[in-house]
């Protein structure tokens, strides 16, 4: 299973974290450091994988943004390339060409696609399609609410 | 102001808050910062507002600002006081609130914060809500991060939802129990029943994560292992279906149907066959057509083919389809990506055991891969081709791999260099070639061998007589090029010491001797002790060097004076040396030629028991190097009694030459301590393992054995082995006409409860001799002496020398295999004379 996705810019700014074991904010905070640092000091000629502790480290850097997973070692490393991709590519269906600030400024609407596409650090489901439908129905089930809540709110 | 009426309502209007800034804004604003300060400033700000509005139990505006609390949490600013926030809007009837709420909860909550216990009610209404949504919302929450006691208070409900017809539920489910089986592996039982017609399905999804979860169950269990190992044939379909199936828009990827379910089936059957005959064979077509049919210019591809050739490599595959496994590796290693290169190694490492050969074909490909700048590749190439190092190779692959000793990052040299000792000690062609090596190691990566690579560096270099010349002579020179490896320079100070003689003659015959005077020798020593760059460890070997070389050189006036000058040194152990040297001079002069005398050769031990004598001049650790006994050596040219190496390392006949022990004389009680039991007579004692037979060895060094006369017919039996309940006779005849042909008949027994199967006898003699092993009787010893195994064995021995022999056992006791060698030693002389 996948342990957890770290996306950070160039720079080292955190975009997206998502753990899928339990680890203190602190052990969090450390291994990101860590992590990113190595990461961002490999040079663009060597290959996507890295042995980090008793983990493999799958990373793949699209435009500004480095995604980063790490895997068990019984984990296929290029199949995890295919899930990186897989999830970029569900970003720029629902961003349309999704950027960096894309996701800055909807770090939810990131977590929510991920979390249809991932459960437990495992893929729940591999069409790209079945993925998109159930985010835009939740949206939708979303904005539902939100209409009838604004409709009645009090005014501000 | 009356308190109803419009106008105390307008008021009151007035004075509530602002609407908190939306998420957006929030965001552009704290973009806007210039400097870390700035931002801390007004993220501390909002914070304030922040958490005045949850004190206010705002409702409509709490889900914003748990949103923009998650986004500065984010940014590295503790966000611990929206913790019960993200409970209540869990709690919330609103589909936005649930949502972010959720999102909190797996980002802020934990399973050690006390609080996140509080959400399992509301997960648990969640699991059974109307909207499908809502209750994947829960289902994906405590899949991510329910604790134990989580998982066991909805385990239930989970099971449940597995059985719904609902596939975008129903693979959720799946999920969800993964994780409560890796929480609390007592619950997997539960979910057996749901398990039965998961594969039927026809939504991917579903499929994919159907075999997740039976993919766990099988590796945490081998009752579920075994009984779903009746799935084989389903899988074998589904993946069949998958490849010859047409385009499928929904799941393609250049023109792959479905690569993620495609490699998490091969991966499940890969558990399923592994040491199962039957369901290797069932899967052993599909495997095949996988590896032959899927397109690999892709990435995605050759994930498929990796996940494949695992698979192949794990199972009871048939020859032909491993064959075809490590030359789709093979294919992948000249690969353009990278990538496709780092796994190809990382697979080849797996199966070099296995497969050695088929892994050697494409040797050269792999130490190409030293030379990749990929800091992973270059490791994974270092250790295959260690691995693949053999005795027909070792000239050409050290060539390659020292070449990478000079050139690799430091992280890697310590590994490298001890590989290189390694595969030299197993395959050295030559013992020159050995000494140029370890030579070679030392100058370029000295700093970074191992502590325990002098010792053993010495050891090889007494061991090589012939080379010695040669060894000290290169060291020199490598001592004049540089000081500062410590174990290059130790090294060849130890030799200096031992060999200077030789320095100085010029005897060198490999190649031109150098010119050297005492003097110059002795202020390279010199030199060694004054520098900064050695340790004191260094320093004592030095010391000693000069030592001995007072009974080598003529210039003792001079080393009696250098030796002197450090019985004051600040450094005890140099002080100490200096003062016991100084008083070889003095007190015990007569003694000193026989103290430093050139050392016997040493054979390496495994086992140093507390009663074997370890020899020391008092310079190298005495744990570190653990002699055993060996024949005498009054004189440097005395011969390697190599028993231990079968292979013949040397042409020399092995003769047993030893004296009884001499009693230390008690001379001078503190020389005695420092120097330790070493014999103070010269010869060193007897070898201890031809000990057992102390008659025997008093025979062997007179030249007339004094059973000749003893008729042939008449040779004792002997045992030759007895451990563990294993017991070998050797029972001899001559019923030959060649009389040096000896005819040995093993009998081997077994006094446990339990047989010993596969049981296999080798044997093996020195070079002189030469041996035949008939076939065995059996190869399985009864328990409790009930029978025995017996074998012949026919020992030829032209030259008559003494015979003795190695042996191996190699049997299964209690169902685990055993190994043992053993040396017999104790041949009555009739055997062999």
């Amino acid at each position: 299973m996948m342990q957890f996705m770290l996306l950070f810019s160039r720079q080292g700014k955190l975009r997206l974290q998502k753990w899928y074991v339990p680890l203190s904010d602190k052990e969090k905070k450390k291994i990101t450091r860590e992590l990113v640092q190595t990461v961002l000091a490999r040079k663009p000629k060597m290959c996507s994988f890295l042995e980090w502790r008793d983990l493999k480290v799958v990373y793949k850097r699209y435009a500004s943004l480095y995604f980063c997973c790490a895997v068990e070692n019984q984990d296929n490393e290029l199949i995890t390339l295919e899930i990186i991709h897989r999830y970029v590519e569900l970003l720029d269906k629902y961003f349309g060409s999704v950027c960096e600030l894309d996701i800055i400024f909807n770090f939810e609407k990131a977590y929510f696609i991920l979390d249809e596409f991932l459960l437990g650090g495992e893929a729940q489901e591999t069409s790209k399609k079945n993925v998109l439908k159930a985010i835009e129905q939740a949206d939708l089930l979303q904005e539902n609410v939100d209409f009838q809540t604004r409709l009645f709110a009090a005014p501000t | 102001m009356s308190v109803d009426g419009p106008s105390y309502f307008l008021a009151s209007l007035r004075r509530r808050m602002p609407a908190p800034i939306r998420l957006r804004e929030l965001i552009r604003t704290i973009r806007t910062a210039r400097t870390q300060a700035e931002e801390r400033e007004m993220i501390q700000k909002e914070c304030a507002a922040i958490r005045s509005s949850f004190r206010e139990e705002d409702n409509t505006y709490r889900c914003r600002n748990v949103a923009k609390l998650l986004y500065m949490h984010m940014l590295g600013y503790p966000a611990h006081f929206g913790q019960l926030e993200c409970l209540k809007l869990i709690a919330s009837q609103k589909f936005t609130d649930k949502r972010i709420g959720y999102l909190g909860a797996m980002l802020l909550l934990d399973e050690r914060q006390d609080v996140h216990l509080l959400m399992t009610n509301c997960i648990k209404n969640d699991l059974n809500h109307s909207t499908q949504y809502v209750q994947g919302l829960a289902l994906c929450t405590l899949g991510c991060m329910g604790s134990s006691e989580m998982c066991r208070d909805l385990a239930g409900e989970v099971e449940k939802l597995l059985k719904t017809s609902n596939s975008y539920l129903r693979k959720k489910a799946a999920l969800c129990a993964v994780h409560v089986i890796r929480k609390v592996p007592e619950l997997m039982e539960m979910f057996l029943p749901a398990t039965k017609n998961l594969l039927s399905e026809k939504n991917h999804g579903v499929l994919h994560t159907s075999v997740v979860l039976l993919t766990e169950m099988c590796e945490r269990s081998p009752d579920m292992l075994a009984h779903f190992r009746k799935l084989v044939p389903q899988l074998v379909r589904i993946l069949k279906n998958l490849i010859m199936s047409g385009y499928s828009p929904e799941h393609d990827v250049s023109g792959i149907s479905d690569p993620f379910l495609q490699v998490r089936i091969l991966r499940l059957l890969r558990i399923l066959g592994k040491s199962d005959d039957d369901s290797s064979e069932a899967m052993n077509d599909i495997l095949a057509q996988v590896a032959t049919n899927t397109e690999t210019s892709k990435n995605v591809g050759n994930a498929i083919l990796y996940e494949t050739v695992l698979t192949i490599m794990d199972i009871k595959s048939e020859s032909g389809l491993r064959v075809l496994a490590i030359n789709i590796l093979g294919r992948f290693l000249l690969n353009n990506d990278k990538n496709i290169r780092y796994v190809a190694l990382t697979s080849l490492l797996k199966t070099v055991q296995t497969d050695h050969n088929a892994v050697q074909r494409h040797r050269s490909t792999i130490v190409d891969c030293l030379k990749d700048l990929d800091v992973s590749i270059k490791r994974r190439a270092m250790e295959l081709s260690f691995a693949l190092v053999n005795g027909n190779n070792v000239r050409g692959m050290m060539k390659e791999l020292l070449y990478f000793l000079d050139s690799c990052d430091p992280e890697f040299k310590a590994d490298c260099a001890s590989g290189v000792f390694l595969a030299a000690e197993k395959y050295a062609p030559s013992k020159r070639w050995h000494i140029d090596t370890v030579m070679r190691v030392l100058t370029t990566a000295g700093s970074y061998v191992r502590d325990d690579s002098v010792p053993n560096l010495i050891q090889l270099i007494t061991n090589s007589v012939e080379m010695h010349a040669y060894t000290v002579q290169r060291l020199y020179k490598a001592l004049l090029d540089d000081i500062s490896q410590q174990p290059l320079v130790q090294v060849a100070s130890w030799c200096i010491g031992e060999y200077g003689d030789l320095l100085l003659s010029g005897q060198c015959e490999e190649e031109e001797p150098i010119q050297v005077t005492e003097d110059e020798v002795l202020d390279v020593l010199e030199g060694l002790l004054a520098s900064n760059l050695s340790t004191p460890v260094t320093r004592g070997y030095s010391l000693t060097a000069i030592m001995k070389l007072s009974t080598r050189f003529s210039s003792v006036n001079r080393i009696k004076k250098v030796v002197s000058v450090y019985g004051s040194s600040i450094d005890v152990e140099l002080q100490q040396r200096a003062v016991e040297y100084n008083a070889l001079f003095k007190k015990y002069d007569h003694m000193r030629p026989a103290l430093l005398e050139r050392m016997p050769i040493m054979e390496k031990t495994a086992t140093n028991g507390p009663s074997e004598i370890v020899q020391t001049n008092g310079e190298a650790e005495p744990s570190a190097v653990e002699a055993k006994h060996p024949p005498p050596v009054a004189q440097p040219a005395n011969q390697a009694n190599d028993l231990l190496d079968l292979l013949g390392g040397n042409d020399v006949v092995p003769v047993i030459q030893t004296s009884m022990p001499t009693k230390p004389a008690s001379a001078g009680g503190e020389l005695l301590d420092l120097l330790g039991d070493l014999s103070l007579s010269g010869p060193a004692p007897a070898p201890s393992v031809p000990s057992s037979q102390p008659p025997f060895l008093l025979d062997g060094l007179s030249s007339q054995p004094l059973f000749n006369d003893i008729a042939p017919a008449g040779i004792p039996p002997m045992i030759a082995y007895n451990k563990n309940g294993l017991k070998i006779d050797f029972t001899f005849e001559r019923a030959n006409p060649n009389p040096n042909v000896a005819v040995i008949t093993i009998h081997a027994t077994n006094s446990t409860e339990s047989e010993m199967t596969e049981f296999v006898f080798q044997a093996a003699v020195p070079k002189t001799f030469q041996l035949q092993l008939l076939s065995p009787s059996s190869n399985v010893v009864p328990a409790l002496n009930q029978g025995s195994v017996t074998q012949v064995i026919r020992v030829l021995n032209p030259q008559k020398q003494q015979l003795r022999m190695r042996i191996k056992l190699t049997y299964t006791h209690k169902g685990s295999p055993v190994q043992d060698l053993s040396e017999v030693n104790n041949f009555p002389p009739q055997s062999w004379q």
